[in-house]
């Protein structure tokens, strides 16, 4: 494992390996490893390249280091009443380059986005080794390329970050959830469907095996209490709900963004038209499949013990995309981690690889690459 | 007029009839004008001191047409400029002389409205408040609103990323779209995103949005609609200067409120503002915050009122809370009209669209009246306070020898102001022609070159929209663009550094 110092051992150790024909892979935390094809490229840990370069929280702006832990950045802005927005999950070890290039985000994705939408700007270190600024340090900004956005869930394929601005946003200081029990898997989704678009600014909404759905309502107290005495009104056509304390609330919360302890060896993560997430866990359960779903629907796990694709046919049939996050190694070898793209869309999506990481220094065999995308 | 565009080439405008026939063989009818006269409302975009007819126009109406327009104008090495509704305040969708001008004006349909999965698949021609239009009916909205909203396109829209008063609550265009089909210059057509949140695999279509029609043409959309909030209020607060208005603003961010709108007006803008609409702003106030909440009744009126106190925490000298509806229309009728008021009290004036760390907008005012008084140019400001994206309005008389050139450079030097002290170029408006040069300024050739790899992914032969965004347009081989094969570079014997 090589572990760069600053940003001119990075480049030096991109270089030589573009020079070389060498393959490398980016890491932070390394809690991913598990997610791809079975790979022996050398490893790069970027963990040391860390430590908070600027945070204004009147500007709604912080800049750090990748190698930042996770954790550490959260504690930062949760001292200033603000959070990341995107809700990330984390893990032990989890550091924030690695959690944005990961392209993450928890349950409040349907209203705050993901890792995208906050990726600001950034310095980093393309696969030819040269070092390059995109974005900006302001939340407005449309000046040339909006190469954050295509950083953010870039999975160590196009550049190393060194450094990252993110917009932060306040903290909600009441957060409530309601709960409704013992529905059908469509009664569920036509409740959940029915909160999010209402006027009642459902921040989260989500469903467990077991026809539970919980729906966060999240903001400034008289609100929350207004929309909390709005929302059993709003669903009267579908099921009661209750409220929960916040207790009882944080591991199911925790299932549903996570897909936490479903049981199975093998995990798939399906983001799909939420309209189709009730059709899909019925045909996936009759095939034994565990589910937890997240986003409104937009977002199901699925834990299987079968190796086989079944899981992203099926996704695929509704119009979703199935990734395999955990598997067996055995497995990892035979089925691409990514849901397969439309042959011109991978075409294109390569050769804009390819203009950060001409050499492939980064493609690890981790991902599946088109062999030749130069047909234009 | 300082802002030169690429020399035309003599052998494209040679052809043109045969261009002109070629193209009619695909868009037949009145889909190909070619007459002088014509083409001359298509001459520029909302950037008016620059004008070009382009050498021909072209309306297609279908995404085979636009597929095959492109397919064509690629393989015979023509160029082709992308055109919604010309509204563009930074020249991106100036013609080119020999470029053929791609109008997408014709694709005006609403395709499909999902209330369940809350989204709406639009062609690009449709206007951004056509979107809302569409759905408003079952109580849902299209959230960004610039405020060319009733003319622009969505299509547009992508391509300039564009924001409005709500942005800061409710994000850009690349916030609130799912994705698109794009045709490529090569004429292949791709979809990117699709009906869900996060498609697997690069971002691209993070990229296409506000990639200012340079790397494909929109042909459809998928944008996310919002259910609209039960109700809004404002407050309409007066402060002696601008010190104390920003001080305001930073306290209600700093209090964990967001506003869906936060917009500050100063003395030359308020008082022309108050001339044209009368709508009865204080005109003894140095500095004027239009701040609203949107959401439900109950939350609204919690923080109008907790706004209020920060206001007048912060010295404010008039705070005014909107009663109704008519009264919330009001406060915002005098910024809405902000451009067009001082359109009356100077003959022109130029638009700049930079952003700053809002903690440097007094430094950054005080300065801009120095520049003012250098120039000899008045400047009205608007500003959304919130996001600290300044729109400086110059004021000029373009019948004055010189004051065009004068206006330019003032702007170009509040820009620099803008990036030196740590802010942007641009928020909202793009770089089209109009800031292109000024990219060394935020960006280092290293930088600028790593965009325009990505450039030449998407177009090698840069036909699509150049003279746009890049300074300096290198040709795709000389960025280093090489072969590999399965992660094995040719040659790997030679230096490449
Ligand atoms: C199966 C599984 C699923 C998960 N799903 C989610 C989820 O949906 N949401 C969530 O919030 N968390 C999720 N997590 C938690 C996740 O591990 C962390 O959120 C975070 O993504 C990983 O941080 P890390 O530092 O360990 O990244 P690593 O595992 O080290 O790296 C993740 C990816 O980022 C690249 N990378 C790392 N650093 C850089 C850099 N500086 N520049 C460029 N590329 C870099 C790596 O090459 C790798 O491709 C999941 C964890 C697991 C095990
Ligand atoms: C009075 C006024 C107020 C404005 N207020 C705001 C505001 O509040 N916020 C804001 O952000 N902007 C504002 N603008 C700027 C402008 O309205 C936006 O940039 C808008 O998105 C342009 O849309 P359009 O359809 O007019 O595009 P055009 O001006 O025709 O084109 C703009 C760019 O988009 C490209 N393009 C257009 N259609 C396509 C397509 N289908 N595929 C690929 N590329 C395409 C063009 O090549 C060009 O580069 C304002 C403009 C005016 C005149």
């Amino acid at each position: 494992m090589l572990e760069p110092r600053d940003e001119s051992d990075l480049r030096e150790i991109i270089t030589d390996a573009a020079v070389g024909g060498k393959n490398l892979e980016l890491c932070g935390g390394a809690t991913r490893a598990g997610f791809g094809a079975p790979r022996e490229a050398e490893q790069v840990s970027l963990r040391a390249l860390a430590g908070v370069i600027d945070y204004d929280p009147a500007e709604l702006v912080l800049t750090v280091r990748p190698g930042t832990p996770l954790a550490e950045v959260q504690a930062l802005v949760e001292g200033e009443g603000q959070m990341l927005a995107f809700e990330p999950w984390g893990g032990e070890g989890a550091t924030i380059g690695g959690t944005v290039a990961a392209g993450v985000a928890g349950s409040r994705r349907v209203t705050a986005g993901s890792a995208r939408d906050h990726l600001l700007g950034l310095k980093a270190v393309s696969g030819s080794g040269t070092a390059f600024v995109a974005g900006a340090k302001v939340v407005k900004n449309v000046t040339g390329y909006d190469l954050p956005k295509i950083m953010a869930g870039s999975w160590g394929r196009l550049a190393a970050m060194t450094e990252l601005t993110l917009k932060v946003l306040p903290r909600p200081r009441e957060t409530v959830t309601l709960v409704a029990r013992g529905l059908s898997v469509e009664a569920a989704h036509a409740a959940m469907a029915c909160a999010l678009g209402s006027n009642a600014d459902v921040s989260a909404a989500a469903q467990l095996q077991g026809g539970e759905i919980l729906l966060r309502v999240a903001g400034f107290v008289p609100s929350v209490e207004a929309r909390c005495l709005a929302l059993p009104g709003l669903l009267a056509a579908h099921c009661p709900v209750d409220r929960l304390t916040a207790d009882d609330a944080a591991p199911l919360w925790w299932r549903a963004m996570t897909g936490g302890d479903l049981h199975g060896s093998v995990r798939w993560k399906i983001h799909l038209p939420p309209r189709h997430a009730a059709g899909l866990v019925r045909r996936l359960e009759a095939v034994g499949a565990n589910w937890a779903m997240d986003w409104g629907g937009g977002l199901v796990w699925i834990a299987v013990d079968r190796t086989d694709d079944l899981v992203r046919a099926e996704a695929a049939a509704l119009g979703g995309e199935a990734a395999l996050v955990a598997a067996p190694e055995e497995m990892r070898a035979r089925i691409p981690a990514m849901h397969p793209r439309a042959t011109g869309a991978a075409m294109l999506e390569d050769r804009v690889r390819r203009a950060f990481d001409p050499q492939g220094v980064f493609a690890t065999n981790r991902f599946e690459e088109v062999a030749d995308a130069d047909q234009l | 007029m300082t802002i030169a565009m690429p020399l035309p080439d003599a052998d494209t405008l040679e052809r043109r009839e045969e261009i002109a026939a070629a193209l009619r063989a695909i868009v037949p009818g009145e889909g190909v004008i070619t007459d002088a006269d014509a083409l001359r409302p298509w001459e520029s975009d909302g950037l008016t001191a620059y004008r070009q007819p382009p050498m021909l126009v072209v309306l297609p109406e279908t995404v085979e047409q636009v597929s095959a327009v492109l397919r064509w104008c690629h393989a015979e090495g023509v160029k082709v400029v992308p055109r919604g509704s010309g509204t563009s305040l930074s020249g991106g969708a100036l013609p080119l002389a020999d470029a053929v001008l791609l109008g997408m004006g014709k694709f005006k349909r609403v395709l499909d409205i999902d209330y369940e999965d809350r989204i709406a698949v639009v062609q690009p021609g449709v206007t951004n408040l056509a979107i809302t239009q569409a759905v408003e009916g079952r109580g849902f909205y299209y959230a960004p609103d610039p405020s060319s909203q009733i003319a622009c396109t969505i299509g547009g829209n992508v391509a300039e990323n564009s924001g409005g008063v709500h942005c800061l609550k409710y994000g850009l265009t690349t916030n609130n779209v799912l994705g698109v089909e794009l045709v490529l210059m090569n004429g292949e057509i791709v979809r990117l995103g699709g009906r869900h949140l996060d498609p697997v695999g690069l971002d691209l279509l993070g990229v296409v949005v506000g990639s200012e029609g340079l790397l494909g043409v929109v042909t459809e959309v998928t944008v996310r609609i919002l259910p609209k909030p039960e109700t809004a209020r404002a407050v309409l607060v007066g402060f002696p200067d601008a010190e104390r208005a920003g001080a305001c603003v930073a306290q209600v961010i700093a209090e964990g409120i967001i506003p869906a709108g936060m917009e500050m007006m100063d003395r030359p803008a308020i008082h022309a503002a108050e001339a044209f609409v009368k709508v009865g702003y204080p005109l003894d106030v140095g500095a004027l915050l239009i701040v609203e909440v949107d959401g439900p009744a109950a939350e609204c009126d919690h923080l109008i009122e907790e706004i209020a106190r920060i206001a007048n925490a912060n010295g404010a000298v008039t705070t005014r809370i909107s009663r109704d509806e008519t009264e919330r229309a009001a406060f915002w009728a005098g910024r809405k009209a902000a451009f067009p008021a001082v359109g009356r009290i100077s003959p022109d004036y130029y638009c700049m669209d930079g952003t700053i760390p809002r903690r440097r907008l007094p430094e950054v005012l005080r300065r801009m009246e120095e520049l003012s008084r250098q120039y000899g140019l008045g400047v009205a400001n608007v500003f959304h306070a919130g996001d600290g994206n300044l729109h400086p309005l110059i004021l000029y008389d373009a019948n004055v020898p010189g004051e065009l050139d004068k206006a330019e450079a003032f702007g170009n030097d509040i820009l620099r102001l803008c990036v030196e002290v740590g802010g942007v170029l641009t928020g909202e408006h793009g770089v089209g022609i109009e800031k292109r040069d000024l990219m060394p300024e935020m960006f280092s050739e290293e930088d600028l070159k790593q965009q325009q790899r990505v450039k030449c992914a998407f177009d090698p032969d840069l036909l699509l929209n150049p003279g746009k965004v890049f300074p300096v347009l290198h040709r795709c081989a000389e960025l280093g663009r090489m072969h590999v094969h399965h992660g094995v570079v040719p040659h790997p014997e030679l230096p490449r550094f």
